[in-house]
Formats: C-alpha cells, structure tokens, sequence
C-alpha cells in the first residue's frame, strides 16, 4: 500500500464522535486514508458508517474530534469548502437538467469558459462510457447509467476525495457487479482518493484497498480484504464478512487446545485463556476437509450429512459431528465442497462423513466476543 | 479489540461548529425574514384581538367582563349554538352527499366522469353568498317556486344557511374524498374477492376503513369552511344570528370592537379545536399506497354505475341550476316578474361601476404572486434550512387555516387602524388586503409547498454543497423548476380564494379600495339583488376564464419544462 509515503494523509480522523440525543452513533473514531487510497467502511445498517462519510463530508457535525484533509484542518468547514465530490445511493441527479448540465453544474459556478466546461464534460461523459447521452434527462437513463453520470458530475471539478455512499445499493444484481468493477478501474485510471460506504461485504472485499469494518459505531477492524477475511480480529468480523462456523467450546488443560463437547481440538496459536474458560472456534465453510483427505490431518471428526443444498459452483453440506451426538446441536457445521468434489464423494444426506478442521484455520476468540 | 468506548455521557453535547459563510447570512436573513412576516401580519394581530376582548371600549382593562356578557346575553349567545348547529349539519350534510359522488368519480365506470367533475368544482369559482342568493331567488318570499306553488319553506335561517353551505363546502369535500378513494391498493380488492367476501363486505371491511381518514379529514373540512364562513348566513340567515355574522353586527352595525373581540376570540375555539383533532387523527394515518401497490381499475357494473350516474347527475344538475339562477337573474329585468332581457343590471350605476372589480382582480393577481412567493420560501426554509425556528415557523404556518377570516379582519383593524402607530401607512391600501389574503390563506400554500419539497431528494442541497454551488442558485435553478406544477396550484389557489373571499377584507376595504365580492354584499343589503348578481356572474366568470388560461399554459409549460418527466420513474427516490 501507499500508506508508507511522508505526504500527510488525503483524510485523517481523530477521535471523532458522533451522538443523536442520547443515542450514541460514532465513538472514539481515529482513522487515516492515504492519497489515492480505495478505502471501504462496511458494517450492517444503524452501525454508523454513513454518519462517519456525512461528517467528513461536513453534512453532518460531529461532537468531538478533528477531520483533516491533506494535512489541513477542516472540521470548521462548510461543505462546499471542503473539495470532494459525493455520489449517493439515490443518485441525486437534477431531473430538470439534462445529463450533461448535471456534470457541468459544479463547473458553472467556477469561473470556466463555456468551451472549457464543454470540453470537461465531454471529457468526462467519455470517461464513463455516456457521450451519446449527453442531451437525455436523467429519467431516460437506467439505473446504472444514472449513477454514472452521478459519478461524472462528482469528478467534474477535480476533486481531491470523492465519497460514494453506498452507491450500488439501488441497482439490480447484474448491473451492481458490473458497475463495481467500472468504478474501481475509474478510480485506479484517477488515482483519486476514495471512500465508499457498502453493507454489502462482497463489494468491500472486491473494490478496496482497505476494509474499515463497523458495527455499534466502532471500528472492530482495518486491513486489506483478505487479511480481514483470513484473519477477522473479532467474532463479529467473522461472520461479517464472508460465512463462519462457530463452535462453543472450553480451553483445554494444553495450550492452544480446546474441548468442545467429547473432542479436543487444537486451533490457532496465538490465543491464550486459563483451562476451562469458556471460549468461540470459528472456520469457514470451505476450510473444513471432507472426505479421504480428511483422514490425514489433525482435528479429525466424523460427522453426519443432515443437509445437502446445491449451490451452482459449490455445494453446501449441513454437518453434525457424530462424536456429539445426543447433544443439543450447537456444533452444527455447514461446509461448502466444489461441486465436481461432492460428486466424487458419491454420498448424500444421511451418510457419515470424515472431517478435518485444519488446526491452523480454527480461529479461537473470547466467548463474550458481541456475535459469538 | 482493545479500543476504548467512550460513554455517552463522555461525548459533548454541543457539535463542532462550522465556520459561517456567507450562505449561512443569506439563509438566517431569510430564516428572519419569514419569521418577522408571521411575527407582524399574523401573531401579533391575534395577540391584539385577544387583549382588546379584555378591554372595555374606552380602553379600560376589564378581564374577563366582555366574556361574561356575551355568555349571559341570550341574543348574542345563541350564536354560538347557532353556529355549532348549522356547521355540524352541514358538516354531516355535505360529507354524506360527497362521499358518494367521490365514490363515483373513482370507483365506477360511469361515463361523463370528466364534466360532473369540472361542474362539482364551481363553487369554488364563487363567494358563499352566491349560493345563498339563488336559493333565495327560488325558495325565498319572492323566489319563484314559491310564488309559483304558494307554498313558503321559510328559507330564510338555519335552512337556507345549512344548505348554502353545503354547495359552497361541496368541492372541498369532494377533493378530500376523491384523494382518500384514489390511493388504493387493488391487491385488496383481490384478497377480499379470492377470500370469499362480498360486495357489502369488501365495502365495508376494505373500502370503508381504507378511506375512514380521509372521511375525518373531510368533515373537520367542512365544519370550520362553515362555521368561519360569514357570506352565506349574512346572505340568508335572516335573524338567525351565527358567529361570524355576530361579530360583522358588533363592529359594523354597533361600532362595538370589544364585543366583536370576544366573539371572536371564542369562534377561535372550535376552528382551532377541529384543526388539532383534525391532525392528531391523521398521524395515526399509515402510509395505504407504497411503492409496489397496485393502482385499482374500476370494473364495469352496470348497475351501480348507471344508478351512481343519476345520483350525480342530480346534484350537479342542482349546483348548475344555482349558477344558471344566478345568470339569468342578472339578465332580465327583474326576478321573477319580468323576463325581459336586458344588460342594465351589468352597469353598476349605483356602486361605483366597474372599479371594485378590477381592483378585485389585481389585488387576486398580486395576492397569488405574494402569497406563492411567500409559502414556497417559507416552506423552503422550514424543510431545507433545519434550523431551532423550524418548528415554530411551522406551527405559525399552519395557525391561518384556522383562523376565522373576520377574526383576522378584526385583527388588522386593531393593528394598521391604531392611532399613532406607524403600521397605519398600510390601512386603506390594496397593500393591506393582499397581505391579509397572503395570510388568511397561507396554511395550504405553505402545506403544498413543504409536500413537493419532502418529495425532493433530500440530498439536492448537499450535492450542490459539495460542488461548491451556492443553495440559493441550486434553490433557483433545481428546486423551482421541480416544483413548478405545484408553484403554479398555489398560486391558482390564492387567485381564485383572494377574487371570492369576503369574510377577511369585508372590515378593511376603504373608500378607492373596494372589491367586488364586498361589492356583491353591499348591493345585495342595499336591495340591488340583480347588480348583485351581476356582480357574482362576473366573479365566477374572471374565475373560470383565468383557470382556463393556466389549464392551457401549464399545458405547454409542462410539456417544455417537464420533459424530463417522460419515459421514466420518479427520479431521485432511493427504492
């Protein structure tokens, strides 16, 4: 990443804090986004991610602590003093002006030659793929191409930051996937700096260069997408992001060992707690081993298919472990095995099964994490 | 994670300011602005009204004196019963017979829909006195079926006020209905159908309840439209004495300010009662209509559509025989013994010719460019400017609906009329009968405007914010042009309510400042019935010609600057 260079970072948040009468939305809030950074803030909806775009935007006005663009402090100023641009789920185009004077609008009140802001707004059409529409109202475009002409009138001006709030969330599934990928190029070909708001973990995990992931107004963690899928820092993280089973479980007489009910298991180093406190496994459906395979690594169960969804590419097995047997199914696992594998194995709902929980992907957490 | 979570009660309370800007001014100069014209032209009258009840005519504070004369006077307090009587009857009336003309406007698939609509809507081309007057050329003591049968229905009273209002409250009522029985889902009616129910049952288990809203929203309607209403029992109540024509009595008639304070004051009572009922009703409302409802087409029932047909046609035939009442009265040469035809009638030799009625059409013009500019700024900076005075503003804005236009009258007697204060520059100007038109109808300019400015996306500003672009040239070159649809019912509705209205300007007009719905009254008490008529004919008529006139231009309008509407869902709204 560029977050090594000495050029002051393009956004730095301080200890931002944000309360709505005595609900509190955002605490404690320090971050910094690097120049020409993809930076993405996820988290379910009410987690304050919105709100924390808002306020380094200046639409909204935090309680406590500073936003900094470029080195500057710009927590005393307006928005329109600010220079970013801001795309919105709702697209936010004047439906009175046609598409290319919603691009020139933030050009017009700067003193520009008509030819000049002419010539930028072709630019611009031409850069997201619009130029035949150029004299079309908004209503006549599709969805998708509304928000890219959202996106055109957001660059006009050159702005050193641009905001995306949750910009995909309004279209359908096709136009969404497609759209991603055009504005991360867009962004890659600019180098502008730019932070998105999503829900949606698999849009953060295919656009950003950094993950934020939110929930109850904390950042429960940083990092590049697939350090924030490998290593989740919190239990929340796991099942956030991507699919995660989780297992109760109670830490074992050895260290790094667990029990979980007639089974010890070994998980990752790295995770110390006293012998018998209580504690979180979690490992993702496409670790687990099933199969042959299985009878050669550690952590070997057997486990009864209660369940088989075909899913296209993959197939997802519902898993219990035979050796907890009779207890109240909290262990219950769910796996997801290429379809071509699942074939192989020639067994269907009912058959027992071997599996493996590699040690070195089941992640040990506190048993008091907030989603365990 | 090892992040330390500040409680709340670790977080400040106050937010961090942003430096001002000069937009910020502009804004709080027009945040003051409006808050000063509420504060000059509509709370301080009534706080006016309000103390001189507590005065005696010399001046002298008396409490509550006033109060107890008028409740201990039998003449004048049979007013108040008077007044709650006929306006409860009309109320049930009126509701009663638009109910099923709204329900046949929407939910048949009667013909003439289109014309019984248009004739539905007349009364609000005319001052309520208009209908008084016809039924008086028909029922009173030389109308023409009287004479004609013999037989006299003692119109003149609670009758004749009662159905008086009825006509004059009918489209108001309609409007509300047809707009309740609109927003329906279809799903409903398919539910209920797949379920087995009837058409009694559906009526009454989806129909009903759908609109019940609707229903309440309709009667307070009708209730304050007629206990506020001073045109009618003027006209023909005879001596049955109501409120509002109890306190034209006590000013005009006795010269007694202070008892015309008081009964105004209490008039202040059930209007401001049925208006806040009225809105603790409608938050209950839920939205019936969202976005994946499917519209309701009406299926053909022969029966009930030709059944529904001749109902409305019934009373659209007795709302266009008042009108036709009206104009041929003005043609002949005297109801009911003559029927020669003749134009004298339209010279008004005997009420300053055509003068009130030209100044009635440039005071309607100026009331509905004032008034339009003022509800759409005011409810501009309500909406979008979320300031502490928001909500006061607000509450001010919708404080006119309710108020009685001859309380607001008496009020700006008290205020431009007062010896010595430098508000009188404006008594006896066209200046002071707009601006008391501005207010007396402000709430539904107001309530229009902020409905089309919440149906904007909400981050319109922001967007222009964020591009550097001033909120005011957003406002002028995004907001405006949006809006202008409802910019221009607005300013409809201040023009044809400014060219009827009688109840608001009737205390204020002076000499060079007569309007001719003042006019139609003056010549009606003065015996000239005809020029009254004429007068009326020519009221509805300038009504009519300009609906027309912006019926045709908003037609060409709508198709340039709402281009963009075409071939598109509405745009700018998050699904």
């Amino acid at each position: 990443m560029r977050g090594s260079a000495p050029v002051p970072a393009a956004v730095a948040l301080e200890g931002i804090a944000k309360k709505f009468g005595a609900y509190v939305a955002l605490r404690d809030i320090t971050l910094s986004v690097s120049a020409g950074e993809f930076i993405c803030f996820l988290g379910p909806s009410g987690c304050g991610k919105t709100t924390l775009l808002r306020i380094i935007a200046g639409l909204e006005r935090q309680n406590a602590g500073t936003v900094r663009m470029g080195g500057r402090d710009v927590s005393g100023l307006p928005p329109a003093l600010r220079n970013y641009g801001i795309v919105f789920q709702s697209y936010a185009l004047f439906p009175n002006l046609t598409v290319s004077r919603n691009v020139a609008y933030g050009l017009e009140s700067r003193r520009m030659s008509a030819a000049a802001i002419a010539r930028r707004v072709d630019e611009l059409l031409a850069l997201v793929g619009l130029a035949r529409h150029k004299d079309k109202y908004p209503a006549q475009l599709s969805g998708g191409e509304q928000q890219r002409v959202a996106l055109a009138r957001a660059l006009a001006p050159s702005p050193a930051l641009l905001l995306l709030d949750e910009p995909l969330s309004a279209l359908d599934a096709r136009v969404r996937q497609s759209l991603r990928h055009e504005i991360r190029g867009l962004q890659r070909r600019l180098g502008v700096t730019t932070v998105m708001v999503t829900h949606d973990q698999e849009e953060a995990l295919a656009m950003a260069d950094r993950i934020v992931v939110m929930n109850a107004g904390l950042v429960e963690q940083v990092g590049a997408p697939a350090e924030v899928y490998r290593r989740p820092w919190t239990p929340f993280v796991a099942r956030f992001v991507g699919q995660m089973n989780f297992l109760s479980a109670v830490a074992a007489g050895r260290s790094g060992w667990a029990r979980v009910g007639a089974v010890e298991l070994r998980h990752q180093p790295g995770f110390e707690a006293a012998p018998g406190d209580a504690l979180t496994l979690a490992i993702r459906p496409e670790e687990i081993t099933v199969g042959p395979a299985a009878l050669h690594g550690d952590n070997r169960l057997t486990a009864r298919i209660t369940a088989v969804q075909f899913l296209g590419a993959f197939t997802r097995l519902s898993l219990a472990p035979v050796e907890d047997e009779g207890a109240d199914g909290r262990t219950a696992l769910e796996c997801d095995v290429a379809a071509t594998a699942f074939a192989e194995l020639g067994v269907g709902e009912g058959a027992d099964l071997p599996i493996a929980l590699a040690p070195e992907a089941l992640r040990a957490f506190p048993a008091s994490g907030p989603a365990a | 994670m090892s992040v330390r979570a500040p409680a709340a009660a670790e977080i400040p309370d106050g937010v961090v300011r942003h430096r001002l800007s000069g937009e910020d001014g502009i804004r709080w100069a027009l945040v003051a602005a409006f808050a000063a014209v509420l504060l000059l032209f509509l709370l301080y009258p009534l706080g006016q009204v309000l103390w001189r009840s507590l005065l005696d005519n010399g001046g002298r504070f008396i409490g509550a004196a006033n109060y107890i004369r008028y409740f201990s006077t039998p003449a004048i307090a049979a007013s108040i019963t008077n007044s709650l009587f006929v306006s409860a009857a009309s109320m049930v009336l009126t509701v009663a017979l638009a109910f099923g003309y709204a329900y046949a406007l929407t939910r048949t698939q009667m013909p003439a829909k289109g014309l019984l609509r248009v004739i539905a809507m007349l009364p609000l081309f005319a001052p309520s006195l208009v209908q008084a007057f016809a039924l008086i050329y028909v029922f009173g003591n030389n109308g023409i079926l009287t004479r004609a049968t013999g037989l006299n229905v003692g119109i003149y009273g609670a009758k004749g006020i009662i159905l008086a209002e009825t006509f004059y409250c009918f489209p108001h009522a309609l409007l509300i209905l047809m707009a309740a029985l609109a927003a329906t889902d279809a799903r409903l009616y398919d539910a209920a159908r797949t379920l087995g129910a009837g058409p009694l049952k559906t009526f009454l288990t989806v129909t009903l309840p759908g609109v019940k809203y609707g229903v309440v929203s309709a009667c307070f309607v009708v209730f304050t439209l007629a206990i506020t209403d001073f045109g009618a029992p003027k006209a023909i109540g005879g001596k049955f004495s109501v409120m509002a024509t109890e306190i034209y009595n006590q000013v005009s008639g006795q010269q007694n300010f202070t008892m015309g304070a008081t009964v105004s004051v209490v008039l202040l009572v059930p209007a401001v009662l049925a208006f806040v009922v009225d809105r603790l009703v409608q938050r209950r409302q839920y939205a019936l209509v969202t976005s994946s409802s499917k519209p309701l087409v009406p299926e053909r029932r022969p029966l009930a559509d030709w059944s529904l047909l001749a109902y409305c046609a019934l009373i659209a035939g007795f709302i266009l025989a008042i009108y036709l009442v009206i104009l041929v009265s003005s043609l002949v040469h005297r109801w009911p013994y003559n029927f020669g035809l003749t134009l004298k009638h339209y010279d008004f030799d005997t009420a300053g010719g055509y003068r009130s009625l030209w100044n009635s059409i440039r005071v309607a013009a100026l009331t509905a460019v004032a008034g339009t500019a003022l509800a759409f700024v005011g409810g501009y900076v309500v909406e979008k400017c979320r300031t502490a005075a928001s909500g006061p503003l607000y509450l001010l804005s919708v404080l006119p609906v309710s108020v009685p236009g001859m309380v607001l009258g008496l009020a700006y007697i008290f205020t431009f009329n007062a010896p010595g204060s430098p508000l009188n520059a404006l008594y006896g100007t066209l200046a002071i009968l707009i601006i008391s038109n501005v207010v007396h109808y402000f709430t539904v300019g107001f309530l229009t405007a902020t409905t089309a400015l919440k149906q904007m996306d909400a981050e319109f500003e922001n967007v222009g914010a964020s591009l550097g672009v001033p909120f005011y040239r957003t406002f002028w070159r995004v907001t405006v042009p949006i809006a202008l649809p409802s910019i221009v019912a607005i300013s409809m509705y201040f023009f044809l309510n400014a060219m009827v209205t009688l109840s608001a300007v009737v205390f204020i007009i002076a000499p060079g400042t007569e309007l001719a719905a003042v006019a139609v009254l003056l010549m009606d008490d003065a015996g000239d019935t005809a020029q009254a008529a004429a007068m009326s004919v020519l009221i509805i008529a300038t009504g009519l010609a300009v609906r027309s006139v912006y019926w045709l231009a908003m037609r060409g309008v709508t198709r340039r600057t709402q281009a963009w509407t075409q071939g598109g869902a509405a745009v700018g709204e998050p699904s």
